[in-house]
């Protein structure tokens, strides 16, 4: 278990937290400490939305060991309101098909578990449809 | 700037190598590369490796492949770069020769995947991507791939079966190569009926992940033999790049930035055009990254790069031909070893010696190595002399 690894990286993981470029204002997701936009330093907190849509999705069948146990399951690229990309599993589609551009929004779920006998379970942010009607309402 | 040659090449078959270890095959190909090379003495050896700390609990392959092959006491260090690692190595290789440093250099990719199957590897893979915010997701490599195959799809409406060709041309080309692991030519109906790794990739559109070694000697033009009765191949290009690791870290994912940069700056420190290149060795363990990389090197428009592969353009008699004794899908994907192989069969091309492949008149070859997504690409021109 890295637990070092999955504290250090929980505001992200639980809160979607990533950062604002104080020089150019640009959104930064996962957080990279320099703007990929101006250059600058840019360490100044930003919780994102959790909202957003899906730019392009698969189903992993073939899964890397401490994943194999939920395989099937679908990863994608998720496209933030605010502007960045990120890479999480999509969750709660029931019957619903997945499409390029379809609107989905943050939850957190067990991402997956450590293989050691204490039994601890990494969580984090995955993606689930945004219910059309309950938008409209 | 002094030429540096390419003196001699070596290299295992790919496959299931059950009975030989990293330093089995590293020894073969290594020795084979020095008898071809006329027996020219190294002083520097540069290994190109992937995984073998995660799949064979080995580092320290420079020593350990040194020591091994007898050449105790040389300069040896492992270069790695995801599946660019190979080509990484080559570079280093040149860039030492070139400096005048070194006399002569030894280059060796190997890989040796058999040792772990299904999940491990899986897992080991898995880590050329971004482990903090990709492989956490549970995102592989093939996913990867599968996502940008999905986005292309989706932007350039092809059709289901677009990426056939790709998988054709390899297949039919490794026919006559006897170091590839599929010598059988594949039919459109194969392709189709293939098994779904990754929605919409499927098995015929990624390459198998096997052991195997290639090996190269490189030195100045001045310091070979007068008696040597070889055909001097140059190193007349080399150049590398990097981008981000994840894809959702790039602006725009369907370009590989990488591919363009390292291959225009090779191009220009050849001093050739695109049109002058014979055949393009790309790194095809996907065959969307084939797609994407005849785009980025400029071989066709944005979002047309697998019409090249419906048309017949990258075929042993087209326009551009492509892996042209199998590539990786059909010889396969020896890891850090991809990049040397590349090297090893343009060298086997530019000195007339490909047989039933031969691309006839072939002067330069392009030679692209690929780590990750393109997150690493490593270019090299060489050419025929005299």
């Amino acid at each position: 278990m890295e637990i070092p690894r999955h504290w250090r990286l929980k505001k992200q993981r639980y809160g979607l937290v990533g950062e604002v470029c104080p020089h150019c204002n640009h959104k930064i997701f996962p957080p990279r400490d320099v703007c990929p936009n101006c250059g600058d330093e840019a360490k100044e907190q930003f919780a994102f939305s959790g909202k957003g849509e899906v730019y392009s999705y698969t189903t992993v069948y073939e899964a890397p060991a401490g994943f194999d146990a939920n395989a099937p399951y679908t990863v994608a690229i998720v496209k933030l309101e605010e502007g960045p990309m990120l890479t999480a599993q999509l969750t709660d589609m029931g019957e619903q098909p997945i499409q390029i551009g379809m609107s989905v929004e943050m939850v957190t779920r067990k991402m997956r578990n450590d293989g050691d006998e204490r039994g601890v379970i990494v969580y984090g942010y995955k993606f689930r449809p945004v219910a059309q009607n309950a938008i409209a309402g | 700037m002094t030429d540096v040659i390419i003196a001699g090449i070596g290299q295992t078959p790919v496959g299931e190598h059950w009975e030989l270890g990293i330093r089995n095959l590293a020894t073969a190909a290594i020795r084979d590369a020095l008898q071809n090379s006329g027996g020219l003495k190294p002083q520097a050896l540069f290994v190109g490796n992937m995984l073998a700390p995660n799949l064979s609990n080995q580092a320290h392959l420079g020593a350990l492949i040194a020591e091994y092959t007898g050449l105790t006491g040389i300069e040896a260090i492992t270069l790695e770069a995801a599946g660019a690692s190979g080509g990484a190595a080559l570079r280093q290789g040149y860039l030492a020769v070139s400096s005048g440093m070194v006399d002569v250099a030894l280059v060796v990719g190997v890989e040796k995947f058999t040792d772990k199957i299904g999940a491990d590897v899986e897992e080991a893979t898995a880590t050329e991507n971004d482990s903090d915010f990709e492989s956490i997701h549970g995102m592989t490599i093939g996913a990867q791939a599968a996502l940008l195959m999905k986005r292309y799809m989706h932007e350039n409406n092809v059709p289901e079966n677009g990426f056939a060709g790709f998988a054709l041309n390899a297949h039919a080309n490794s026919v006559a190569n006897p170091n590839a692991a599929f010598r059988k030519a594949i039919k459109a109906e194969m392709y189709a009926k293939s098994e779904m790794v990754s929605d919409p990739l499927k098995i015929f559109d990624m390459a198998p992940h096997l052991d195997g070694a290639a090996a190269l000697v490189l030195t100045r033009r001045e310091l070979i033999p007068s008696d040597w009765q070889g055909q001097p191949v140059k190193i007349a290009g080399s150049a590398a790049s990097t981008d981000t690791l994840a894809l959702h870290d790039r602006k725009d994912m369907l370009r590989f930035d990488t591919a363009q940069i390292s291959a225009s700056k090779a191009m220009k420190q050849a001093g050739i055009e695109l049109n002058q290149i014979n055949f393009f060795e790309y790194h095809d363990i996907f065959n969307i990254y084939a797609a994407l990389q005849l785009e980025a090197v400029g071989f066709a428009p944005r979002g047309q790069g697998w019409k090249l592969a419906e048309d017949g353009s990258i075929g042993l008699k087209g326009r551009i031909p492509c892996a042209t004794l199998g590539g990786m899908k059909a010889r396969g994907f020896a890891g850090g070893a991809a990049g040397v192989y590349q090297a090893v069969e343009a060298v086997t091309q530019l000195r007339g010696q490909a047989g039933a492949n031969q691309i006839a008149g072939a002067q330069f070859g392009l030679i692209q190595s690929l780590g990750g997504a393109a997150s690493t690409a490593v270019s090299h021109i060489l050419q025929k002399l005299g």
